[in-house]
């Protein structure tokens, strides 16, 4: 019971990860109909800072801060330099244009930091178990990581719904014309979307930089499971993100825990050692693939998509 | 008039070009590594210690110059595949080495290897080679994945350890890694997972099984960035102190900068530790660490050895590189000062040799490094040369 306990958490701190990247990527696909492959180099870049920063500050706190303001300007750079000129093009064209700038924030990474990882060292408080239930000992920064995420995911839900910039944002989501029309400065509202995006990917890569090494090429992976949950989701809608990430985190979690198991009580323990773990890694794109046979706009789509 | 005369000196050029083009010969070598991605300090400690070797060597062998071009596999088999032939069918050199992944040299094995040229794998060693795919053409300098892994397996029988948890990457190395344990620990395996490779980087599921079944130690195989994380997450989930963790190739002089203390007190098992008191060892490791600032890996050192062993087999035939089956016999002798200490051949050309159990210290100037604490076994042979038709 404790074991399946464990795991939850485990898949709920993935998938709360995994909602930081998919709701920065959400937005962006829903406001500005842009495909952005970059995201994952925004993670990158926000777990290199917050490696530089902590190191410099020697204090993790003043590291991360430091390493978010810089994700969010890079992010806002990034958007006025280079994708101001993708606007209104075909999809294509966006996947084009952001792979090119993987490559380029890839190796601008390897000539600033070099081509060894780097890692995070975790304050002494954080770097303890604490006894979530009797019996139920859970890593404390873990914890933390799942606090953070769900604070920022009610700070985003409070910014776009009550607040006059969220109004605009989910207007511009609906009819980006008509804003236009109305005399809103789309240009600015664009840059605060990517910056926002930029950021929650920021933050998604400096909290995961003490688990994993910061290394190159490192957002790539999680970008993909990133596209998975705006597929599954529903592009364009948050609600749905944090739906699906929260799903996907679950599904992938218990799957590697429990479906080697549960193979070995139908099929024998060979073909259970040679068939589980692939299964467990291919679950989740069995998940992505029923949601776009049964239900292509998505679980929770954005209205008017 | 004018173009008769420009006609008249290209044919002259050539002509005179041609004997001179076959003097002019040189040891051509093609090197494959990966120099990309995370993983790419690997392939250029190996380039490094390459480099050292030829540089020992005077940058001749047999009198004749030695050339080399670096190919970058990616870490990717169908690459690794693509550059290897290149090297073979376009460059036309005459040695490749290399080789950091087993799948990428299970899938670049056959072009090198069908166009006669031999193959000095310098760090994989997958079962399948060890056995029915082995090849006269075929040299390792490193070893067979499998054999280090038996040592760590013994090392638990001498200390008693009763049961273990094995974790591994789902790829070739890290199937053959887990079965090499299986063959030689005498307790109960309690639990064993492949985790999807290279992708899967965070291992708390896994991390939280071992913490259930409370096995009395854990046996993990993660090469590269992978052991960093594996040695971060294990010490985050608590398990650290409570359950003993051994390890073949997841701690080496790379990982270690990153691992730093986490990776006191777990133990390794390995064919070569940087303090083995060689001289060729000692010569290397105090060139290396001048020439570049840190610690050679395993990588490194077999990378080295790759060189010496081409060299002997230059040297053997004069320089004449078409005498493949008197190169072939000479390198079958493993006549060569290797930084390992001496060494025989298996018919299945893998190093018959001693594994040692290697700790982390901090040495004199405070650095961390690994030093060597025991042998755990002398000679010890992979347990797939039964299979591989050579004999001689």
């Amino acid at each position: 019971m404790l074991l399946v306990l464990e795991q939850c958490l485990n898949g709920l701190q993935l998938g709360l990860l995994l909602f930081l990247l998919a709701a920065g990527l959400t937005l962006v696909f829903g406001i500005m109909d842009l495909v952005n492959l970059a995201h994952g180099s925004l993670y990158m870049i926000g777990a290199y800072f917050a490696a530089t920063f902590t190191a410099l500050t020697g204090s993790f706190l003043a590291g991360a801060l430091l390493a978010l303001g810089a994700t969010l300007l890079v992010g806002m750079s990034v958007e006025v330099v280079a994708l101001r000129r993708l606007y209104g093009r075909d999809h294509l064209d966006h996947v084009l244009g952001t792979f090119g700038l993987i490559l380029f924030f890839n190796e601008l990474v390897r000539l600033i930091w070099g081509p060894a990882g780097l890692t995070v060292p975790l304050p002494d408080w954080l770097n303890t178990a604490v006894p979530v239930m009797p019996g139920l000992l859970y890593p404390t920064y873990r914890i933390a990581i799942i606090a953070m995420s769900l604070l920022v995911a009610l700070l985003l839900y409070l910014l776009v719904m009550r607040t006059r910039l969220g109004m605009l944002i989910r207007a511009g989501a609906s009819n980006r014309e008509m804003v236009g029309a109305l005399g809103v400065n789309i240009q600015l509202l664009y840059t605060l979307v990517f910056g926002l995006g930029a950021a929650l990917a920021g933050l998604a890569g400096l909290m995961q930089a003490p688990i994993l090494t910061v290394a190159i090429g490192m957002g790539e992976n999680i970008l993909i499971l990133a596209f998975v949950v705006i597929i599954i989701g529903g592009i364009g809608s948050i609600r749905g993100a944090f739906i699906a990430s929260i799903l996907v985190g679950l599904a992938d979690t218990l799957g590697r825990g429990f479906l080697p198991e549960l193979f070995k009580l139908v099929v024998s323990p060979a073909a259970a050692a040679a068939a589980a773990p692939a299964l467990s890694s291919m679950l989740i794109y069995l998940i992505m693939a029923a949601v776009l046979v049964l239900r292509p706009e998505g679980l929770f789509p954005a209205a008017n998509r | 008039m004018k173009t008769t005369l420009i006609g008249a000196a290209a044919v002259a050029a050539v002509a005179l070009a041609g004997p001179a083009m076959a003097q002019g010969k040189s040891v051509k070598i093609g090197f494959v590594s990966t120099f990309s991605g995370p993983t790419a300090v690997i392939g250029s400690d190996m380039r490094n210690s390459f480099e050292l070797a030829l540089d020992h060597l005077g940058r001749k062998m047999g009198g004749l110059p030695v050339e080399v071009i670096y190919e970058d596999d990616q870490q990717k088999p169908e690459v690794g595949k693509q550059k290897s032939e290149k090297l073979v069918q376009s460059d036309k050199v005459d040695f490749v080495v290399g080789y950091i992944w087993s799948n990428v040299l299970l899938a670049s094995l056959k072009p090198v290897i069908d166009s006669q040229t031999f193959l000095i794998s310098a760090n994989a060693g997958p079962s399948q080679i060890a056995g029915e795919l082995c090849s006269p053409f075929f040299f390792s300098t490193s070893w067979q994945n499998d054999q280090t892994p038996q040592a760590v397996g013994e090392y638990m029988n001498q200390k008693g350890v009763k049961s273990v948890y094995l974790i591994g990457p789902n790829y070739a190395a890290g199937k053959d890694m887990l079965a090499g344990v299986r063959s030689t620990y005498k307790g109960n395996i309690i639990g064993e997972d492949l985790t999807k490779w290279p992708d899967q980087l965070d291992f708390s599921a896994e991390l939280t099984k071992v913490k259930a079944a409370k096995p009395d130690a854990v046996f993990v195989f993660y090469p590269g960035a992978s052991g960093v994380q594996f040695l971060t997450q294990y010490a985050q989930a608590g398990l650290k102190g409570q359950i003993p963790l051994y390890t073949a190739f997841t701690i080496d002089a790379i990982t270690l900068k990153l691992q730093k203390d986490l990776a006191l007190g777990v133990p390794g098992a390995q064919h070569w530790v940087n303090d083995l008191p060689n001289q060729a060892n000692k010569r290397y490791v105090a060139d290396f660490r001048s020439k570049f600032g840190n610690y050679p890996t395993f990588y490194g050192a077999q990378s080295y050895d790759a060189a010496n062993l081409i060299n002997s087999a230059v040297v053997a035939v004069k320089g004449d590189l078409s005498k493949k089956d008197e190169m072939r016999a000479e390198m079958r002798k493993a006549n060569y000062a290797s930084v390992r200490g001496p060494y025989k051949y298996g018919n299945n050309h893998f190093p018959i040799q001693n594994f040692y159990l290697q700790e982390v210290v901090k040495d004199a100037e405070g650095n961390l490094t690994l030093k060597t604490v025991a042998t755990i076994v002398k000679d010890s042979q992979d347990k797939h040369h039964d299979k591989c038709p050579m004999k001689w």
